[in-house]
């Protein structure tokens, strides 16, 4: 059956089976990889994405129930000339091994920002227990989080 | 130039694309004419394979073919071991599908190649598979009573027994002062990687020519077992290295699919892709450190160990895979540690079981032992009323004893000796950061509902293995030079390190550096891979050995250009100089490549020390880490960070196998933990008070870096230390862990039977 949505700014359309998981969707008709696969059961997080503005698990979303919502995916989060100021705290941390849970982190811990930028590492640290990471060990990467808080601050509250 | 990138915390090369996503795993792969691979996998944890009907699979619409046993001329071939390739071992080895008998659930049974996935997975409802159960064997007490063979032609179900010695641990015993005799258990946990296994393979039928992606870990040798297996030269195989998603010891090990979709593609003549679930995943892949021990030591009364005694029994699963002896010799010959024990018997058998098979985890055998080991020290100073730290200071081997031979191992023996080491000034270091005399203070108190529990404890971890890696440099056009390595990638940092290491041996800036090629088969004329930590040491080494190489061809070369003789030659960042003013740039040699390798027989031993603080809710069983201090020294550090994140990593990993990761079966050989929900991983508010401290006072002698492996000294201590911990916690109820992992049931049991007896 038919789908639209606006992806990282772009409205499109996809034929998709009532079946497909947004995940797949994204992953292998739209050949957005950037999202990964971990589990499909929705304990993992590696296919986080944001769907209107809310984290949420891709693979734990029927394609068709995006119809006419908007998704902002790793991809959309990134762009070529710079890394963002949360991806370049995850580099500066040391909060990346082999990159597989990155994506589902960075668009998690976008997401708790953009909401809570004055968050404390207990609340970054209950966000982030949704996504697992199993090479870093969680502390480099609670510290890129509280590291990035600044740049999701409003300008008036920067010093 | 002298660079000093060694040593410096350089921020990675490899992060660029991955915090983007635009690091390219297997599945992220697509071309055109792509089949899927989905695989039927036995239910049945035992039995005999009746009959397999698929004719009514073939005909629907989407399937290309379903590929069993039967399509393989002269049989599924097996899968051969990679280490400790003993022929006592060859019976069990696995064959790459269920031909006659199924032995564990989760063994492949047939293959579905489809249009995708779904249509894949429907499919494998249709296929009718009849299958006669036979009892399991579903623990080493039932598999070793022998009634139930899963190799009926071998007589019995144990592989092996391994057995570590020096000095006469019998006589040793008989004149003691004091013995005590334990007995422990450790769980069965694995390396579990966030990115399941991948493998896609493409058939070029014109050229003959197949290439494998998804490689991992140990390309070249999976890449002469593949030739072997399917009739081609070994040439004509590309394995072909992507983005790896953890690799941890289990991934890229040689897995049935390897095989199977090759196969699978050569079969349709189209590229075919296997993606793992996470059911699959946790059935599939290697599981990992179950074992069980008696074990007794033998002191005099001032605390100094007069010999070490036991006998481990492991849990080896339904077939002998890759490198799965390796645990198991382990424990047997680390059984010791870093303590000096001049006698020593240790013995170690394995156990075939109607379960998934198991291979390395990172800290192989070495989990294990520091479990039963640091346990049963604490338990000496106990008996003995002796100082826990003062029982292990006066016990480590000392400085002066370096280097110091382990005990003989047999069969398969390999000579081995701890090449440096002060494993008291690093036991030290930790007490001073950790703030030992003043948190010791808190043994057992209990604090607004909770009982405080301290710990500490010693390890070694060997890195490192030979015996061969190489390397190559080529300048590219622009003068820049490209680095080729047979070391492998598991997310540990390799693009980053080995630009440091050539940056600083060709004395260039790093940005000069255009990139560090790994891990595929087609960048270097053999290569070994990543794995017992060794790809920073042998990569690294094999490095320096280019660059004197490339160095030596572009004095012969300039000399040549320039007329005069190669020693008259100065190569320096800005370019090439020779006699009388003449003078080229790197640009003008493009082209020139030069190998290099590194050969190793012995094993680098980093070393330390841990301490944990916990609490212990005694009426939940729920145990709290309130602080982790390891330290660690791994010899010359390429990068202080990539180090820091190993051992926080590693240490994360041994926290889950010590609290938290069970893979259960029930006595009929049913996996209980089918899912992330049932299998319990760390997360990110489970720990978060972990410190490393990493240092480099003892360069190893044994490489010309002087690094030692390091990627695996954080898991090591963690279950000893942290049932050390609970036990001093808990020492009010006269609590002693056993067994691993220390579930809040667990730990509550061991309460309420304390209670009971006081």
């Amino acid at each position: 059956m038919p789908l639209s949505f606006e992806v990282n700014g772009k409205q499109v359309t996809v034929e998709v089976e009532p079946r497909m998981t947004l995940v797949d969707c994204l992953r292998h008709k739209l050949r957005l990889t950037g999202t990964h696969v971990g589990c499909e059961h929705g304990v993992c997080g590696a296919c986080t994405i944001l769907l209107d503005g809310e984290a949420v698990r891709a693979c734990l979303i029927l394609a068709v129930q995006a119809e006419g919502c908007k998704i902002v995916t790793i991809e959309g989060l990134s762009n070529d000339e710079a890394l963002t100021p949360l991806q370049a705290s995850f580099r500066r941390h040391h909060a990346v091994q082999c990159g597989f849970c990155t994506p589902g982190m960075i668009t998690t811990a976008h997401a708790l920002l953009s909401e809570e930028p004055d968050c404390d590492a207990d609340r970054v640290r209950e966000v982030l227990s949704g996504n697992i990471c199993r090479c870093t060990g969680y502390i480099s990467i609670v510290e890129a989080v509280l590291d990035a808080r600044s740049a999701y601050r409003p300008p008036e509250s920067q010093p | 130039m002298r660079n000093s990138f060694v040593g410096s915390p350089v921020e990675r090369r490899e992060d660029l694309r991955f915090v983007r996503g635009r690091g390219q795993y297997v599945d992220d792969l697509n071309p055109d004419g792509l089949l899927h691979a989905v695989i039927l996998r036995s239910s049945f944890a035992h039995g005999r394979i009746r009959s397999i009907d698929a004719s009514a699979t073939v005909k629907l619409a989407g399937v290309h073919a379903v590929i069993t046993a039967r399509d393989m001329p002269g049989g599924p071939p097996r899968i051969p071991m990679r280490l400790q390739p003993l022929p006592e071992f060859m019976p069990f080895e696995q064959g790459v599908i269920a031909d006659t008998k199924v032995r564990y659930v989760g063994e492949p049974i047939a293959v579905v190649v489809a249009t995708s996935v779904a249509v894949g997975e429907d499919a494998l409802d249709h296929i009718v598979v009849d299958i006669e159960p036979l009892p399991a064997v579903s623990d080493c007490e039932t598999s070793a009573a022998g009634d139930r063979l899963l190799f009926e032609q071998q007589g019995a179900n144990c592989a092996m027994t391994f057995t570590a010695e020096c000095g006469d641990a019998d006589a040793a015993f008989k004149a003691a002062a004091y013995v005590r005799r334990e007995k422990f258990r450790t769980g069965r946990h694995f390396g579990l990687t966030l990115e399941p296994r991948g493998v896609m393979a493409e058939w070029d039928a014109a050229t003959g020519r197949l290439t494998v992606s998804g490689a991992a870990k140990v390309p070249f040798f999976n890449r002469r077992v593949l030739a072997e297996q399917m009739g081609l030269p070994e040439d004509s195989i590309a394995m072909i290295e992507n983005d790896v998603g953890g690799g941890f010891g289990a991934r890229g090990e040689f897995y049935p699919e390897d095989f199977l979709i090759p196969f699978a593609a050569r079969y349709t003549g189209r590229p075919v892709k296997w993606i793992e679930d996470r059911r699959e995943n946790l059935m599939a892949m290697n599981h990992a450190r179950q074992a069980q021990v008696e074990v007794e030591i033998a002191c005099a009364h001032d605390g100094t160990i007069l010999a070490l005694r036991g006998h481990a029994h492991v849990d080896m699963g339904a077939y002998m895979r890759t490198n799965g002896a390796v645990a198991a010799r382990n424990i047997a010959q680390f059984m010791a540690g870093p303590y000096r024990i001049p006698n020593i018997r240790v013995k170690s058998s394995l156990w075939m079981t109607n379960k998934t098979p198991v291979g390395t985890y990172r800290g192989p055998g070495r989990f294990e032992t520091d479990f039963f080991r640091e346990r049963l020290l604490d338990m000496v100073a106990k008996d003995l009323r002796l100082d826990r730290v003062e029982l292990r200071r006066r016990n480590l081997i000392p400085a002066s004893h370096m280097p110091y031979p382990l005990p003989a191992i047999a069969p398969f023996p390999a000579s081995d000796e701890i090449d440096s080491g002060d494993y008291r000034a690093t036991l030290d270091r930790c007490l001073e950061e950790f703030g030992w005399a003043d948190k010791a203070k808190l043994a057992g108190k209990l604090i607004d509902g909770r009982f405080h529990g301290l710990a500490v404890g010693c390890f070694i971890e060997g890195g490192a293995a030979g015996p061969k890696e190489t390397a190559r440099l080529e300048i590219n056009p622009d003068g820049s030079v490209a680095v080729f390595i047979g070391s492998s990638a598991v997310g540990q940092g390799v693009e980053t390190v080995f630009a440091q290491i050539a940056a600083d041996a060709l004395e260039i800036p790093m940005d000069r550096i255009s990139g560090v090629h790994h891990g595929s088969t087609a960048y270097v004329s053999d290569g070994y891979g990543a794995y017992h930590s060794r790809s920073v040491v042998m990569g690294g080494s094999a490095l320096l050995d280019a660059t004197k190489n490339l160095h030596n061809l572009i004095r012969t070369a300039a000399a040549k250009r320039f007329g005069c003789l190669p020693s008259e030659i100065k190569i320096s960042e800005d370019g090439i100089v020779g006699p009388h003013g003449s003078s080229a740039r790197f640009a003008d040699f493009a082209g020139l490549t030069a190998e290099g390798a590194f050969l190793n027989k012995k094993h680098t031993y980093t070393f330390g020390a841990h301490a944990a603080h916990v609490t212990v809710d005694a009426r939940i069983g729920r145990i709290e880490i309130i602080d982790y201090l390891a330290v660690t020294d791994c010899g010359r550090i390429i990068n202080p960070m990539t180090v820091r994140g190993q051992v926080i990593g590693s240490l994360v990993q041994g926290l889950g196998g010590a609290l938290l990761e069970d893979l259960k079966y029930d006595k009929d050989g049913q996996l209980l933990t089918g899912s992330l929900a049932d299998y319990l991983l760390p997360s990110a508010s489970d720990f978060p008070n972990l410190r490393a401290v990493v240092t480099e006072m003892f360069p190893s002698p044994i490489n010309p870096l002087g690094a030692k492996g390091a990627g695996e000294g954080g898991i090591i201590s963690a279950g000893g230390v942290v049932a050390n911990a609970v036990a001093n916690a808990l020492g009010a109820f006269g609590v002693e862990p056993r067994e691993l992992p220390l579930t809040p049931q667990r730990v509550w049991e061991m309460v309420e039977a304390g209670r009971l007896a006081t």
